[in-house]
């Protein structure tokens, strides 16, 4: 089980939610969403630090009964949040650090396509094709 | 029992389902009427021994049945006979039942022809060779799913038939002039693949060879059907073309593949581009593009899809062969076709980028890409070095723990862009050109880059440190690496600075001892002018001069440190200003006032070294701390381990 969800400031509201498999979705709708005050919560604790590669990791945020929920800001305080199941004990951190390096460096090539304008829902089949290709390896 | 299928609604599906219920055995309930019927009208179209119904026949056929085009179009598409390219018996059969639905009113699905159906009534078949299946009103529609129906029926054009639509092109020219964009969007012709409608609904890219080989034949009609589409009327430019593209009969042509720029299309694109961003190295940006593309009226999700697939190396903005793929994915799709999800193999932008150098140089025809000429190959290569370049460049002006990238800077301002054999100067110009124009575009490190040289680079600078931006006016520069400079600062100025920089180069040959008399004298006369300060400005007037003599400057500075630290320092700075004083002094020496000018440029590099090992300093005080960070922390877990134990 994987959810991506993409949030951008300042509302916060989702750019881009995928999850497998699709049932139980509002409630990781949910999750997400709650967990996007913890992420709040980090970056302000941050305040006025040098912002590196390393902090844009947040780590998990808090783990529930059933999954972990693990976040990521960019420098441009968009959110990138992920839920993964409990069950899915392979997925290290590494994985986890790698696969928000990657959604980051897709967000940034769509950030450089003109036609998209900041803040629209994402629709680019490249960023679809590289999360699809993430989940499947996940799952 | 019929092979039916689910019977989507729309055509496509519909045309899908047909297509393998055509390909099976026939299973449609026939009368014996309907049968004899059939039977006879398609031996009638067809002679016996072929297999398939003739086109121009078949086509008349349809036309006797009075029927709308679109229906007809719709007939066809649906009967299988655009998806298989011919009439064969089944697909004659169905289009037949269609046709019988469609007179009596039925929508032109799958599943009308389950019923009990009347048969076809056809007038008086006529035999004029003259096919026209769409009125000049339906093509003149400004819409760009109109042409699709009429991209179909050039589907099932016979080879054999000479079938030629009336041009069309002398009505539509002035219709298709596009309204909003007259200057950017003429008419360009893709008379090519014009099967691509049915692979297009497939997502194929090619064409079976029968309709492909049709399409060569007509020259006219293409040329009419293409001028439908809106904003691209293509007329004369796609005579050209057809006529210029024989009857080629090789079924993988190069030139039948919709995706491969043809080179009137090239040079338009080229054309284009120049009207964007006049030199032709370097990027068009990403509002500009985006404001040219949007005059083609595309919807903007499809125009940002186009930008992804054509945007390669996802910097937002578009070099000329990203931007010729570009152009030619607006096009097809202007013409009709799907774009495809990933780029064609024909448009990525080190095949267009060979090809295009090639033309530029040798004049040549549109090769296939295998027989590129060395040249091609040096671009190939610049191509591929260009990402890598490019990443570097920004990267590594930030590191100067290696010198050999200091070379490449260097260099890079330095070599001539058309004079360079080895790989590595490729990457040093093609990154100047490209440099010179777009630095910011390439700010981001990659985590899954391509080529290890990347990898390596970003292993050793994650604290990302803006890179100095190397001046442009390097020129010949090369003897003016950085780490001469390093060199000199250990021995010149021993004033708490930095820990020393890595080992320098061997020492260049040693000067006369007169010249550095004379730099002696020099010195102390510009100590002696001191006006305001024009640091930068100096700075970067002394870069125009620098000269291959700036070596022995160097040598001198080293040699005659003793005498001159400090006093070096501060008057460097007034440098230009001191000239002109200095200048009447030795009016004949033409040699030591370019020493001077040497001397300035080596001066200026210090402060740029100054700077660059500032930043290594935070650099390095930064991983201090997170050095004792660590240290700390793995300390702290022992110290509860032994209060615990202590307890």
């Amino acid at each position: 089980v994987l959810v991506h969800i993409i949030c951008s400031p300042p509302q916060n509201y989702p750019l881009y939610i995928r999850s497998v498999p699709t049932e139980n979705e509002l409630k990781f709708h949910y999750t997400v969403h709650t967990s996007l005050d913890v992420v709040d919560e980090k970056i302000s604790a941050m305040g006025k630090a040098l912002v590196d590669q390393r902090e844009l990791y947040l780590g998990l945020l808090y783990p529930t009964e059933d999954y972990k929920v693990y976040g990521y800001v960019t420098n441009s305080k968009v959110k990138f949040v992920m839920v993964v199941d409990s069950s899915n004990t392979a997925l290290r951190d590494n994985e986890i650090r790698s696969m928000f390096r990657k959604l980051h460096n897709s967000y940034t090539d769509i950030m450089c396509n003109p036609f998209y304008n900041p803040g629209d829902r994402i629709h680019s089949r490249a960023f679809d094709n590289m999360v699809n290709s993430m989940m499947m390896q996940v799952c | 029992m019929e092979q039916g299928p689910a019977g989507g609604s729309a055509p496509a599906a519909a045309a899908a389902a047909a297509a393998a219920a055509g390909t099976g055995a026939l299973l449609l309930p026939l009368s014996e009427s309907e049968q004899q019927r059939y039977s006879e009208l398609f031996s009638r179209c067809c002679p016996p021994p072929e297999a398939a119904a003739g086109g121009s026949s078949v086509g008349e056929l349809f036309r006797a049945s009075q029927l709308p085009p679109d229906t007809l179009h719709q007939i066809t598409e649906v009967c299988g006979a655009k998806r298989v390219g011919y009439f064969g018996p089944t697909q004659f059969y169905i289009a037949l039942k269609l046709i019988a639905a469609a007179q009596s009113g039925f929508p032109v699905r799958i599943e009308s022809i389950k019923n009990e159906l009347p048969l076809p009534q056809f007038v008086a078949l006529k035999n004029d060779s003259e096919v026209r299946y769409g009125t000049p009103a339906e093509l003149h529609g400004v819409k760009f799913q109109v042409p699709h129906p009429s991209l179909e029926k050039n589907s099932y054009k016979r080879t054999d038939e000479g079938d030629k639509q009336e041009p069309k092109s002398p009505p539509m020219s002035p219709i298709c002039s596009p309204p909003a964009s007259p200057s950017t969007y003429q008419r360009i012709p893709l008379s090519y693949g014009y099967g691509k409608s049915r692979s297009g609904l497939e997502q194929q890219h090619g064409a079976p060879y029968e309709v492909r080989h049709s399409t060569h034949q007509q020259d006219g009609p293409s040329s009419g059907n293409y001028g439908a589409k809106p904003a691209l009327a293509c007329s004369t430019l796609n005579r050209s073309l057809s006529g210029e593209r024989e009857q080629q009969d090789s079924s993988a042509h190069y030139s039948d593949d919709p995706w491969r720029i043809t080179e009137e299309q090239r040079d338009y694109y080229i054309n284009q581009f120049r009207s964007l961003q006049p030199d032709l190295n370097s990027f068009v940006s990403g509002s500009v593009a985006k404001n040219f593309f949007t005059k083609s009226k595309l919807p903007i999700p499809e125009l940002s899809h186009i930008w992804e697939l054509s945007d390669v190396d996802c910097d937002g903005a578009l070099t000329l062969p990203e931007f010729c793929a570009a152009f030619h994915l607006v096009v097809a799709r202007k013409n009709g076709y799907q774009l495809p999800e990933t780029l064609p193999e024909t448009l990525v932008p080190e095949y267009l980028q060979a090809a295009s150098l090639k033309l530029v140089r040798d004049c040549a025809l549109f090769d296939s890409y295998s027989e590129s000429l060395p040249g091609g190959q040096q671009t190939r290569d610049f191509s591929r070095t260009e990402k890598t370049s490019a990443e570097e460049v920004p990267d590594s002006s930030a590191l100067l723990q290696d010198g050999k990238k200091d070379d490449k800077q260097a260099l890079k301002a330095s070599t001539d862009l058309k004079t360079i054999p080895k790989e590595f100067q490729h990457l040093t110009v093609k990154t100047a050109a490209q440099e010179s124009n777009t630095l910011k575009a390439r700010p981001r490190s990659r985590s899954y880059s391509s080529t290890s040289i990347e990898d390596a680079m970003k292993k050793g600078e994650e604290p990302p440190t803006p890179p100095p931006r190397p001046q442009k006016s390097h020129s010949r520069a090369s003897s003016l690496d950085l780490n001469k400079i390093f060199q000199q600062n250990t021995q010149a100025v021993r004033s708490g600075w930095l820990p020393p920089p890595p080992p320098a180069l061997p020492p260049r040959p040693s000067l006369s001892q007169t010249e550095q008399v004379s730099e002696v004298e020099l010195h102390p006369q510009m100590n002696r002018p001191l006006s305001q300060a024009e640091e930068n400005s100096s700075a970067k007037k002394e870069v125009v001069l620098a000269q291959p003599p700036s070596k022995p400057a160097r040598r001198k500075l080293r040699t005659e440190t003793q005498g001159l630290e400090t006093p070096e320092l501060s008057p460097t700075i007034s440098v230009t200003s001191s000239l002109p004083a200095i200048k009447p002094h030795l009016p004949v020496q033409k040699q030591s006032s370019k020493q001077k000018r040497a001397i300035q440029t080596a001066i200026r590099k210090n402060k740029e070294a100054n700077a660059v090992l500032a930043r290594l300093n935070s650099e390095l005080q930064q991983q201090l701390k997170v050095r004792n960070a660590l240290k700390i922390s793995d300390k702290a877990p022992c110290n509860q381990l032994c209060v615990t134990s202590s307890r």
